[in-house]
């Protein structure tokens, strides 16, 4: 569904990521992990419209969608979530969930402004449709909060969630586990499974090799740059690169 | 879903009741001096409004608001004055102009964020308003543009106060509705969206850019609308009324009324024009004034007075309530 | 050959303006390099050099120097003075918070400025006499060397204080890293503080040195520093070369547009320049990258 084709990426004198290329099939949850640094959220960067990488092509169901800016991608079914969770702070979590589905209503300015009834209905519709994706997420409960004040596992659920309302077909999470506990990673790793049942292609950036090894059916390693290796979890376990890159050599 | 009409419900009583007391005010104050002022109030609510969608809402710093002000008021004063064209038609010539101008100017000032924003909204100000005072022939450059006529429908002329009055509020209320009316809306929380994370906006779909740049061709046709107000109920117009002073004193209303509060805006618009009528006296303060409240609302009421003062009265009784027993905590 | 000497003119006393633009987009930068912050108040820095210095000589009857230096050093403790109570506590909030902050802080300074010393314009007496020297067929005024010689000796100044200097290389330092800069035991706080020390000191010596020439008043400050900070944002915010090449090119321009097109235009000249640059190189001309889309 979503292949990436030797992506270089230089910044100034830096090479963060060279000649990197892999497939992610539909369907299935794509895992890619490094060491911090190999450049990993560079290349989510790249797919997602957020940077142009410096050479290389990146292929969407067919369609080259090489630096495609992030509005596109998410009217075209891709969307992402951020490491550092870049939630709309002073609104409500269900306000947070109503923007994910901006693509999917379409009320102007001159129909919001006079309070048309199509438009009027179609906040209805958007409620509605936000509240069952926060349902979906399992924090329902905290609809008219606002979203600042969430604990931060929770906030990572609700950019879930918010992501979800897209209806997208691949969804990229940028360490969704990070600073998570055990029983929140638990929950998250219920969570992706879910996204995945219902038909969505999922690709994760992460850390935490339990989670990764757990969820994920593929999985990519990058470590400096470049592709190291690329297989199930149980070749990646046994690939000698890929434990001297984790634990050095010795 | 009940919460839905719930809350439209509530927003809709506020308004009416706003509506009621702006239509009414007039009958309590016997049609005095202080309803000169109030024109005033209505004129620079809208310009406050207009500056809270873009500032308040989306986020974007604009220091050039002085700018569409002075184009709408010079554009329906030209034409007028000069030209006999029929004030209404002005008008809306005025609106159109300005809102192409806004349009066309937005894309690439709004490319811009933050301090260079301001920087670049500010230069903007600064040269339509050296335009102003340049083109003589046209404008009367700094002596000003007389003559200009009143507006009128069917016989009617406003051309007193009370009837400048209920004409330049009743555009005010309707911008109020609009406006409230949008910031509720899948746009407004699209704008608010780009307030808080753009890149997230984006992601989402949010055509951001591009959304900008309409919510700077509303304010300013806005801005026109109240400057095309201004010039007939004055019937003078100069440049001086449209410098970068009038752009820091819209920028304090705003503030003071709350940024992304509407009714806040018209409660900023209402103190900083009443109260220099109120101390006359103190005439050559208003430059001092305005910094310390800038300085201090921002640094001590970030959300304006419209969420400051209950949040004060709040904590204020909160320690009323912990001081009254004789519990000491340690 | 009148054109020419003409066009000679306009250029030499763009140049003289031209440098005050520098010093005062150096400020600019300064302060952003160490805050990411723009101080909107920095043109009133300027503004209060000129007029400190005709309070202290004219109606405090000091001589000329020590009114100059008193003028400097107030106008030094007022920017300390801003730091420690507007911007300090201020520091990790929103941008629109900060920019909002200076702009009340500008139009504070401005406002007690007007109620102190009123509206009206006053004249510096020169600093060494009014007969004019004439350079190829074109006028300058001996002013015109004291800004020249002044400014090239604060950025020369300037330039050994950021590279040679232990403070000044820690400053570039924070501007580079912060985090780093805390990690190695560089005080941030106080490099803070001392970039609005710096600042306002360079800003007042270029509203004293321009003082005589074109008069001063309370409100000089705001297109001063507007033009100031475009000669910054040429320069791409750099502490160095680049401000003073926008300097001096918003200088020349503007001196060569006023005299060739029209007077009553100047200002707007330095503006329309700021918006093209804005609009079409932000990050200025001599600054070589890729811009980010986000």
């Amino acid at each position: 569904m979503l292949k990436i084709e030797s992506i270089t990426k230089i910044f100034g004198g830096l090479t963060a990521l060279q000649g990197v290329s892999f497939s992610i099939a539909a369907g299935e949850i794509t895992g890619i992990i490094g060491p911090n640094g190999a450049g990993k959220t560079t290349l989510f960067n790249i797919v997602t419209g957020i940077y142009d990488p410096t050479s290389g092509k990146v292929y969407y169901g067919g369609t080259d969608i090489t630096g495609f800016p992030p509005e596109k991608l998410a009217r075209l079914g891709m969307v992402r979530t951020f490491q550092g969770i870049e939630l709309f702070g002073q609104m409500t979590v269900l306000e947070n969930v109503m923007v994910g589905l901006h693509t999917k209503s379409r009320s102007g300015i001159i129909a919001s402004a006079l309070k048309l009834p199509a438009h009027l209905r179609e906040e209805r519709h958007i409620r509605e449709r936000a509240i069952s994706w926060l349902e979906f997420a399992g924090i329902a409960e905290l609809a008219h909060m606002k979203a600042a004040n969430l604990p931060f596992g929770k906030g990572r659920l609700l950019e879930i969630a918010r992501a979800m309302a897209v209806e997208p077909q691949i969804i990229l999470l940028d360490e969704p586990a990070a600073g998570l506990n055990s029983r929140e990673t638990a929950d998250l790793a219920t969570l992706i499974m879910k996204i995945k049942d219902s038909g969505i292609t999922v690709a994760v950036v992460e850390h935490d090799m339990e989670l990764v090894m757990e969820i994920c059916s593929r999985i990519v390693v990058i470590n400096l740059g470049h592709k190291l290796a690329e297989g199930t979890p149980r070749e990646i376990q046994e690939d000698e690169k890929v434990i001297t890159a984790y634990l050095g050599e010795g | 879903m009940k919460f839905l009409e719930g809350s439209m419900k509530q927003e809709l009583m506020k308004f009416f009741v706003f509506a009621v007391a702006v239509f009414t005010a007039p009958v309590f104050f016997k049609g005095g001096y202080i309803v000169n002022v109030l024109v005033f109030v209505g004129i620079y609510t809208i310009l406050a409004v207009a500056l809270n969608l873009l500032l308040g809402l989306a986020g974007q710093i604009s220091l050039g608001q002085a700018a569409f002000f002075g184009l709408g008021a010079y554009i329906s004063g030209v034409l007028t004055a000069t030209y006999a064209v029929n004030p209404w038609v002005a008008m809306v010539i005025a609106a159109i102009a300005v809102g192409i101008v806004a349009f066309i100017l937005g894309f690439p000032i709004l490319k811009l964020k933050g301090h260079y924003l301001a920087m670049a909204t500010l230069g903007m100000g600064i040269i339509v308003y050296i335009f102003f005072n340049e083109t003589v022939d046209l404008t009367g450059g700094p002596s000003g543009l007389p003559g200009i006529p009143n507006l009128a429908i069917s016989g009617i002329i406003f051309d007193s106060d009370i009837k400048n009055y209920y004409l330049v509020w009743s555009f005010a209320i309707v911008t109020i509705l609009l406006s409230v009316n949008l910031s509720a809306s899948r746009i407004g929380r699209a704008l608010r969206a780009i307030h808080d994370s753009e890149v997230a906006a984006r992601i989402l779909g949010v055509n951001v850019r591009l959304l900008k740049v309409q919510i700077f061709t509303i304010s300013g046709i806005f801005s026109a609308l109240a400057g095309s107000l201004y010039a007939h109920t004055v019937q003078f117009i100069s440049p001086a009324s449209f410098g970068f002073n009038v752009s820091i004193e819209l920028l304090t209303m705003v503030i003071i009324g709350g940024l992304g509060s509407i009714y806040g805006s018209f409660l900023g618009a209402a103190i900083l024009t009443l109260l220099p009528e109120l101390f006359r006296t103190f005439q050559d303060y208003d430059i001092v004034v305005y910094g310390i409240v800038l300085i201090v609302m921002t640094m001590f009421m970030p959300g304006g007075l419209v969420r400051g003062i209950p949040l004060l009265a709040r904590s204020l009784l909160a320690k009323v309530k912990s001081g009254l027993p004789s519990e000491r905590r340690v | 050959m009148e054109l020419f000497e003409q066009i000679l003119q306009y250029i030499l006393s763009g140049l003289s303006t031209g440098a005050i633009y520098a010093l005062i987009g150096l400020g600019f930068a300064i302060i952003y390099n160490s805050t990411s912050i723009i101080n909107f108040a920095q043109g009133e820095f300027v503004m209060l050099g000129g007029m400190l210095t005709l309070f202290f000589h004219i109606t405090l009857g000091l001589s000329l120097p020590l009114a100059i230096i008193l003028a400097v050093v107030v106008t030094t403790a007022v920017g300390a003075l801003f730091e420690r109570l507007a911007i300090s506590p201020l520091k990790d909030a929103e941008p629109i918070i900060l920019i909002i902050i200076t702009i009340g802080g500008s139009i504070l300074i401005r406002g007690v400025a007007m109620l102190l010393w009123g509206k009206d314009t006053h004249a510096l007496p020169m600093f060494s006499g009014n007969e004019p020297i004439i350079l190829m067929g074109a006028a300058m005024m001996p002013q015109n060397l004291w800004i020249f010689g002044i400014t090239l000796i604060i950025i020369t100044a300037n330039r050994l204080f950021f590279h040679h200097s232990i403070s000044g290389k820690a400053m570039r330092a924070c501007s580079f890293n912060r985090t780093a800069s805390r990690l190695v035991g560089i005080d941030v706080k106080r490099m803070i503080l001392f970039s609005f020390v710096i600042s306002s000191a360079m800003g007042a010596a270029a509203g004293i040195i321009i003082a005589p020439l074109t008069m001063t008043s309370y409100d000089v400050g705001i297109m001063l520093g507007l033009k100031g900070f475009c000669a910054a944002i040429i320069g791409g915010m750099s502490s160095g070369m680049g401000t003073v090449a926008g300097g001096l090119i918003v200088g020349v321009l503007e001196s060569l547009g006023a005299g060739l097109i029209s007077s009553g235009y100047k200002d707007a000249i330095a503006f329309i320049i700021l918006l093209l640059i804005l609009f079409i190189r932000p990050q200025g001309l001599f600054i070589k990258g890729e811009a980010e889309r986000v």
